[in-house]
């Protein structure tokens, strides 16, 4: 008697079961690293060695998907953001993100740091049909949808940028004898490149210096003299924050102005601007995708207000000068956007299907008006930027908003 | 500033090591290995992966060990060797479509006349100032790599990109399992190789420099080819490893091969136990799976976990694995007798 | 011809930085004869240790004597806690020991402080000097600091009891000894004086590469060469060796086509190895003859 009940309710439970899977199956799809509950994000970024500046990156990501797990989650499921050290060595990287994938089974790689890390990993995330999503660096390689289906930028690309700077330059001043200083790495020499094909015929014609330094050399003083006796009236600057802080210091300091350009990752208010002194920064250009968390400008903008909630809840005591706390916030927000386009297909090939749709998608931190656009053939989501010039203590923005799309080879 | 006060005696940069405690035992080396063939059967590709590297950087080890603990002469400099390797092995792969296998004694030889060439003035330096010129060496050679000249060959600041090799005459094994049964038939290729040098004329030679340069010149000991000698030695070593690392990473650019790398190396000998050639698979686990650990411990501090976990092992063990083995050896002794 | 006085100028300004820091590795060397290369990183958290006092409201001077005791202080109770148990420990295992300590150094300058660069004040201003554009009136007053610590050191080391002893200390220990000298003091007070004399080195170094935890990366290892060039055993050669670093340099980078800019640091290198090939003891110091 007692049997027969137990095997009734059993029986009972399984077609309870079997209902509400079928149920399911019907509309939720996963891949490895999906689940009802969970949703497995892999990073790798610095936080040892000589790049650990860029740690701050991967740990506002952490805290954003704390956040919103702490919100309910994307669709009723956690973020479950596993994010390992790579140290900058491209080696490392490949042990980590192998790691990743095969050890802890993430559905997608998010945001890994550094050009020649995701080289290293693009061949291999490609080979296994995983996600190399939003990558953190402003090649123009990772727009390749044809040959790399699975890579996708984010940021604007290096090349693009400095496109930009030189059709200002040819409209603006069409006669200028323009000097380049450029960092001699994959980020410096994109930059290079880009001045040179947006100078396009004129290029021999218009830039008469280009100079190069090396990350380990402390102080930059001597190619400032140097470039300085061939007199330019132009003067780019493509180098990282203190490198940056220390030519506009030692340009004012030898009594010199030429017109200054300084690329968007060293245009930081409170890490460059500040150090270098105002008054020597005074007219400086550069131009923006993003606002910039130490200029008193944004200090009313409503997305700006919701970073600043976020850092306060979640960072406190956050350094608002680096930049690396608006980047990570407005990638990670990216995300969760396509995390919550996908719905309850988490499989890996709609996750860069929703990645490529995106349509006017504006994060907190994005100016006004730069917009996040990707198609199946664009896979460069933030290809806007505007000019800026510095005055008083903060940027003004100039001019409209450019699109920069770049080709990539 | 009397005389007597400028003549220093100087001491040796190293302790001496007699020769057969440079190796392990049979019994031991036959567990060793078992474990080595045995453990990628039950374990994730990734593992393997690991593993690989594990082996990869044991090479690079023991091929400073045999340098510093053979002939006692210091190198923070085996980075750029290893580079050089690793480009070698690269551009013969990817520019001149040449089999992987093929380009490795490739890779060693370049590395090895390299290395000797080196040696040449770094025998007139001892010490902190060998010290120097070796980190000046490693410092240069990323530069030199992304230098313009030779960027239509190295790929410049972008690197080069290697195909994986697949496992030959359709063997069912995978990529990465078939990498590392071939890394391991070369590292142990090398390291028989190595033991049998450190026990013959040459490696006698080594060592006479290694406890007394003057002694072993008043002994016939020709002292300058035998440390140009060792210098090429482990420089064609640490070629053949940086050339299996570059297929294994199917990566190379000029950032994997920083001082970064040769401090590793480095410290990998430290704990491994300077003199000690199986040591080195024991240095090379700690600069793999340490840092990890640190990682794990705490991501902001990182730096700071990996250090103290360095001092709590040099405190423990000053004269690294190598000091565990001695006692575990006594040890047993002991067991033996009661 | 006026690039190339320009050059050395700017390469004598330039110089300068490399010289502070070189005498902190030759005293490091005078104590322990060997480099440390976590001296870099004790600088570098000193000078965050007197920006942090001064953003508490004590005036510069005030944060400068309170920092150089901090740092003396605190390279002493390293000595004693870190070094002195692997006193006795091979030489190289020292040396990974100081490997350990930079990487500590740096990751908690890091968490503490952030990686973003910040400014750093100086005494002397930032004016041009004597109506050279090239040379501020911050970087004579670094080269004069410089002089004035190579001069404090010359004198300890040759006139005081202590200096005396600490050199007998580091170059014969056992006959050290014998005399009644306390070694293992002797360099834990080498320890400190390195330590204090690096903090003035990198209050002087930070305004003009400004403040972060990685200031001192390129630094140690130009400070380095510049003390194997001049020669370890003398303040002075460390001195002469950091402004013939700097000048060469610069005028590498500017004179040799092609390959000059790129390759500056690596030819600069490759001429130290030359001299040292020629003079093993550097430009300054004093050949050790070696005894069987």
């Amino acid at each position: 008697m007692l049997s027969t009940v137990r095997i009734a309710a059993i029986s009972a439970a399984i077609t309870a079961v079997a209902a509400t899977s079928t149920a399911a199956f019907a509309q939720k799809k996963y891949d490895t690293g999906a689940s009802d509950t969970e949703i497995k994000i892999g990073n790798i970024i610095p936080y040892s060695g000589p790049a650990s500046a860029y740690g701050v990156i991967g740990k506002t990501e952490e805290a954003y998907f704390k956040m919103i797990n702490d919100q309910g989650g994307i669709n009723g499921r956690k973020v479950n953001f596993v994010t390992y050290d790579d140290a900058y060595s491209p080696p490392k990287a490949v042990e980590q993100v192998r790691k990743l994938v095969e050890s802890d089974e993430v559905l997608l790689v998010f945001n890994p740091l550094g050009t020649p890390s995701n080289t290293a990993i693009q061949k291999y995330l490609n080979s296994k049909k995983i996600p190399q999503l939003f990558v953190a660096t402003g090649a123009t390689k990772w727009n390749d949808p044809k040959n790399f289906p699975w890579t996708m930028g984010w940021q604007p690309s290096y090349q693009s940028e400095a496109q930009i700077y030189a059709k200002w330059l040819m409209k603006e001043k069409p006669d200028a004898k323009v000097a380049i200083l450029y960092q001699n790495d994959d980020f410096g020499k994109d930059y290079l490149k880009g001045t040179k094909d947006g100078f396009g015929a004129k290029a021999a014609s218009s830039i008469i210096m280009e100079e190069s330094y090396e990350i380990s050399e402390p102080s930059i003083d001597s190619h400032i003299v140097k470039i300085k006796a061939a007199n330019p009236d132009v003067l780019l600057i493509y180098t990282t924050p203190k490198f940056g802080a220390q030519t506009i210091k030692k340009t004012a300091e030898l009594g010199w102005k030429p017109l200054q350009i300084i690329t968007n990752v060293s245009a930081s208010v409170g890490s460059v601007m500040q150090p270098a002194g105002f008054d020597n920064a005074q007219g400086v250009l550069s131009a923006a995708y993003a606002k910039d968390g130490a200029d008193p400008q944004w200090a009313s903008d409503p997305g700006m207000k919701k970073w600043s909630a976020f850092l306060d809840k979640y960072m406190p005591g956050a350094d608002r000068t680096d930049g690396g706390y608006v980047y990570g916030y407005g990638a990670a927000q990216t995300l969760a956007k396509v995390l919550e386009m996908c719905g309850d297909d988490l499989t890996r090939a709609n996750v860069m299907k929703q990645a490529a749709s995106l349509k006017d998608f504006t994060p907190d931190t994005l100016l006004p008006g730069v917009k996040i656009n990707t198609s199946a053939t664009d896979f460069a989501p933030i290809a806007q930027l505007q000019m800026q010039r510095f005055k008083g203590q903060k940027w003004e923005l100039f001019g409209d908003i450019i699109s920069g799309d770049v080709p990539s080879e | 500033m009397s005389a007597a006060e400028e003549i220093v005696t100087e001491a040796a940069a190293v302790e001496a090591v007699p020769k057969r405690a440079m190796t392990l035992g049979y019994g031991t080396s036959l567990v060793v290995l078992a474990a080595l063939i045995l453990i990628p059967l039950f374990v994730k590709n990734f593992i393997i992966f690991q593993m690989t590297m594990l082996l990869i950087y044991a090479l690079a080890v023991m091929a400073l060990n045999i340098l510093t603990g053979g002939s006692g002469q210091f190198s923070l400099g085996q980075s750029a060797f290893y580079a050089v390797g690793a480009y070698t092995s690269a551009i013969l792969m990817e520019h001149a479509g040449m089999n992987y296998a093929l380009t490795l004694p490739i890779a060693g030889i370049v590395c090895f006349g390299f290395g000797f060439l080196f040696g040449q003035p770094a025998l007139r330096l001892s010490g902190v100032y060998l010290a120097l010129a070796t980190f000046a060496l490693a410092t240069a050679m990323p530069q030199l790599l992304k230098l313009g000249y030779f960027e239509h060959w190295t790929g410049g600041v972008q690197g080069l990109v290697v195909t994986k090799p697949d496992a030959p005459f359709g063997l069912p094994l995978s990529q990465d399992m078939w990498l590392y049964y071939f890394t391991l038939a070369v590292s142990i290729a090398i390291y028989v190789a190595s033991v049998n040098l450190l026990r013959s004329r040459s490696g006698r030679a080594f060592m006479a420099i290694r406890d007394n340069e003057i002694a072993a010149s008043a002994m016939g000991v020709d002292v300058a080819l035998y440390k140009t000698l060792a210098f090429g030695v482990s420089a064609g070593i640490t070629g053949v490893a940086g050339g299996l690392g570059a297929i294994a990473v199917q990566f190379v650019a000029p950032d994997g091969y920083t001082i970064q790398l040769a401090i590793s190396l480095f410290l990998g000998m430290v704990v491994g136990g300077v003199g000690w050639l199986p040591g080195s698979i024991v240095g090379s686990a700690f600069i793999i799976f340490v840092p990890n650990i640190a990682e794990g411990i705490s991501k902001g501090l990182s730096g700071a976990v990996f250090g103290v976990l360095l001092f709590l092992v040099i405190f423990l063990v000053p004269h690294g694995a190598r000091q565990v083995a001695i006692v575990a050896q006594q040890l047993a002794a002991k067991l033996k007798k009661n | 011809m006026e690039l190339f006085a320009n050059q050395v100028l700017a390469g004598i300004a330039t110089g300068a930085i490399y010289a502070c820091m070189a005498l902190a590795v030759v005293m490091i060397y005078q104590a322990i004869d060997h480099l440390n290369f976590a001296q870099g990183e004790m600088a570098m958290f000193s000078t965050f240790v007197s920006w942090q006092l001064m953003q508490w409201g004590v005036p510069y001077w005030g944060a400068f004597v309170l920092t150089v005791a901090f740092s003396f202080a605190a390279g002493i109770v390293i000595e004693r806690l870190l070094f002195k148990p692997l006193a006795k420990a091979p030489i190289l295992t020292n040396v990974a020991g100081f490997i350990a300590l930079y990487a500590i150094i740096n990751s908690v300058a890091g968490l503490i402080w952030d990686f973003t660069i910040k400014q750093y004040p100086t005494p002397f201003g930032s004016s041009p000097f004597l109506g050279s554009q090239l040379i501020s009136t911050h970087q004579a007053g670094m080269i004069g600091i410089t002089l004035l610590m190579l001069l404090l050191l010359f004198f300890f080391f040759r006139f005081t009891r202590v200096g005396l002893a600490m050199r007998a200390a580091a170059s014969l220990p056992e006959s050290a000894r014998l005399v009644g000298i306390n070694t293992s003091w002797m360099i834990a007070l080498g320890w400190g004086m390195a330590s204090a004399i690096g903090s003035i080195a990198g209050m002087m170094i930070a305004p003009v590469v400004f403040l972060e935890p990685n200031m001192m990366l390129g630094v140690l290892i130009y400070g380095f060469a510049a003390a194997v060039l001049g020669g370890l055993s003398s303040p002075f050669g460390a001195v002469m060796g950091g402004f013939l670093v700097g000048i060469f340099e610069n005028l590498v980078g500017t004179y040799i086509p092609g390959v000059g800019n790129e390759l500056k640091l690596p030819i600069a290198l490759a001429l130290i190895i030359v001299v040292l090939v020629v003079k093993p003891a550097g430009l300054f110091g004093r050949a050790i003859v070696k005894r069987v």
